[in-house]
């Protein structure tokens, strides 16, 4: 469906239908109307208003000073949204695909993490920085990339990742209010395919709060991001065998809905942990030790991690190495019979 | 293409004819006041860790001419994006010296809460951005700070540091590069004093000099003798008027020389040649600046004795204050990783007080030279 279909659809007053690209959009113009120190720059985010759209006419809208074009360089884009974040601004720095941010790794993790701590409060890093991240698009190595871990495993940084168009809306508007520096990965496998109903204007989801997308009892699937639609078909047809599933969409991965995760496993006695980047060391590990550390006595069963493969990202073989319902639904079955 | 060395002084301390900035008396002499303070400083660094006191130092011996030159040609409300060889700013910049003090003890006098070794100040009462040890990211800092003033509509100016050795750092490009598109009003200042830690200058580059390097970016680069007080003055003093017309950033090199070790974890005579050190120690630009004090009838005996011992005491006193001070407690440990603690901290926050509760765990506090 284009955008300009999903526009005639009804929404309920004061929503509008929108894909989760057209949410991203929307968070950040009504974030730069709200306030005059919001900045929106990175590389192709002008004229051409992104490589996939999420900044379409913003240049139009606010101007060449607050919407602008960077030279080809992540370490400057982050770089320099840390000093105008250090001198007052709220930058919103887009790197292109989460595969290029590398060259960027110091500038995030020892300078906009460590502003506020190493200057004992004095100074501190209020940006956000937003990045397509994830497989699905038959992308390859370098523009498919899953690495939340790294940024998760970083104090300082907040990470948090939508899965629906409201909460994309909702979270970023959050992020770019947000004191501290906040990774803010979309799923661009659902830029287009996910859509719904968003709130006009005004809308805010707090950070560090998760979702239940879909009530079960049986088991809990702990996932976010692009993994979420993915869990939710698995939970349907699991139910047509008679297992309940309940979905949780954590939203936010750093600082983590503890409160929400433990609940629904201690509810359900069996935890499925669902994320495509590659297993080893992936958020999930950590998921799967705080549910083992923290409701160890409620499980029924083996804390199950469905993830990607611990190789590259491959091009030709995505569809192997991404997790599918498939997959999903045969870690189910491992929480049931071990 | 050559780029001439500016200089105003010559190695008698005559200023050559024309070229005088023409400070008035009061200012130079307390150019001249800060120069002694800040190595008295740097000395008295280094003795405390010597003596185990504070666990380690850095010392900036031979440059304070660079660093005091070019920061006295900002204003109070230009920002720095200092690295780590620059403290005499602290003092231009009238921190109190307790503070300073208490940074190197990492107490709870400390502005960072003792966040960061010895010598990574940060202080925003001065516009003095926290310092970092990895080199060259502060040029890219700086470089956006000065893009938001821009945006604002601030004539704010910023300067920031790096060595020879940041030249060679990815930032170095990205940050002179980004300046250079969006015309910030920065003034990069390159302390070019032969070293980092044991690799020469030559081995960063094989461009004749730093400054030549300006050119790539769209913008002046200047090479300046980095032990001529006023020369760098001068020079900064037309890249900062230059930035605060909204003209872009301009590139300084400071030719100087590390007279120290990198710090007190290093010993130079492993790795450098003493006649070039001893040939730089007779540069010693606190010595050229007090005989061109001297012919312009501004120092005697007297002003170095107040000079010398004035600063002397004020460190001791301020050494005798910070040091007494406890270290931070144990739950700000804590604190400023976010703005507000996150349930995970909070849940830790609470295990390490329950340990500590029970006695044994933290009691092994205390000093780790490095």
């Amino acid at each position: 469906m284009t955008a300009t279909e999903t526009k005639n659809q009804t929404a309920t007053p004061g929503t509008k239908v929108m894909t989760l690209l057209e949410a991203i959009t929307d968070a950040m113009r009504t974030e730069m109307r709200n306030d005059d120190r919001v900045v929106v720059f990175g590389e192709d985010v002008g004229k051409k208003g992104g490589v996939f759209g999420a900044t379409m006419g913003i240049q139009d809208e606010f101007g060449e000073q607050r919407c602008f074009d960077s030279p080809l360089s992540e370490c400057g884009i982050i770089g320099t949204g840390v000093g105008m974040a250090l001198y007052g601004l709220r930058p919103v720095a887009e790197i292109q695909f989460l595969d290029f941010i590398y060259p960027a790794f110091d500038q995030i993790v020892s300078e906009a993490a460590k502003m506020r701590y190493r200057s004992g409060g004095e100074y501190t890093c209020p940006m956000v920085i937003r990045s397509p991240y994830g497989g699905g698009i038959r992308g390859g190595h370098y523009h498919s990339q899953s690495s939340e871990a790294y940024f998760c495993h970083t104090p300082g940084l907040k990470v948090v990742i939508p899965s629906t168009p409201a909460d994309a809306k909702g979270l970023l508007i959050a992020a770019i209010r947000d004191e501290d520096p906040v990774m803010f990965l979309e799923p661009k496998a659902l830029y287009r395919h996910a859509k719904g109903e968003v709130p006009l204007g005004e809308h805010v989801v707090p950070i560090g709060k998760a979702r239940i997308a879909r009530e079960g009892t049986d088991v809990t699937i702990l996932c976010y991001g692009a993994m979420v639609p993915v869990c939710e078909a698995a939970a349907k047809e699991a139910e047509a065998n008679g297992r309940s599933v309940e979905v949780v969409d954590l939203r936010t991965l750093v600082p983590l809905d503890e409160a929400t995760v433990l609940e629904s496993v201690r509810k359900t006695g069996r935890c499925v942990v669902v994320y495509e980047a590659p297993k080893t060391c992936g958020y999930g590990a950590e998921l799967s030790a705080i549910v083992a550390e923290k409701c160890i006595e409620y499980l029924e069963g083996p804390i199950v991690r469905v993830a990607g493969f611990d190789t590259p990202f491959p091009y030709t073989l995505e569809h192997l190495y991404m997790p599918d319902t498939k997959r999903v639904l045969a870690g189910i079955d491992k929480t049931f019979v071990w | 293409m050559t780029l001439e060395l500016v200089s105003i002084l010559d190695k008698d301390g005559k200023a050559q004819k024309g070229k005088d900035p023409n400070l008035p008396p009061e200012e130079l002499k307390k150019l001249y006041r800060l120069m002694v303070a800040t190595r008295q400083l740097d000395d008295r660094g280094l003795a405390l860790q010597r003596q185990g006191r504070i666990g380690f130092y850095l010392q900036s011996t031979g440059q304070e001419a660079s660093h005091l030159g070019s920061a006295y040609a900002l204003q109070d409300s230009d920002w720095l994006f200092p690295a780590y060889r620059q403290p005499g700013i602290l003092l231009l910049r009238e921190v109190p010296l307790q503070k300073i003090v208490a940074e190197w003890f990492g107490n709870s006098g400390d502005t960072s809460k003792g966040r960061q070794m010895p010598v990574h100040y940060s202080f925003r009462e001065a516009n003095f951005v926290s310092i970092s040890s990895p080199i060259g990211t502060q040029l890219t800092q700086a470089a956006g700070a000065g893009m938001a003033a821009r945006i604002r509509g601030d004539d704010t100016v910023f300067m920031t540091y790096c060595g020879d050795g940041g030249t060679s750092s990815n930032d170095f490009h990205t940050g002179l590069n980004f300046a250079g598109v969006y015309k910030a009003p920065v003034v990069f200042v390159c302390e070019n004093n032969g070293w980092a830690i044991s690799v020469p200058s030559a081995r960063q580059t094989a461009s004749e000099s730093m400054a030549i390097k300006a050119d790539a970016y769209g913008m002046p680069g200047v090479r300046v003798d980095g032990n001529d007080i006023l020369a760098v003055y001068r020079v900064c003093k037309e890249a900062v008027e230059r930035a605060r017309r909204g003209d872009g950033p301009t590139f300084v090199e400071t030719v100087t020389y590390r007279i120290a070790s990198h710090s007190s974890s290093d010993d130079a005579a492993r790795y450098r040649d003493a006649k070039e050190f001893e040939a730089w120690k007779k540069k010693d630009p606190i010595l050229r600046f007090q005989q061109y004090l001297k012919h312009r009838k501004l120092w005697n005996e007297a002003f170095e004795q107040d000079c010398v011992e004035g600063s002397k005491a004020e460190i001791a006193a301020a050494v005798k204050a910070a040091e007494a001070l406890p270290n931070p407690g144990p739950e700000t440990l804590f604190d400023d990783v976010f703005m507000n603690l996150t349930p995970q901290l909070k849940a830790q926050r609470q295990e390490l007080h329950d340990l500590m509760a029970k006695g044994g765990v933290g009691a092994a506090v205390g000093h780790f030279p490095l």
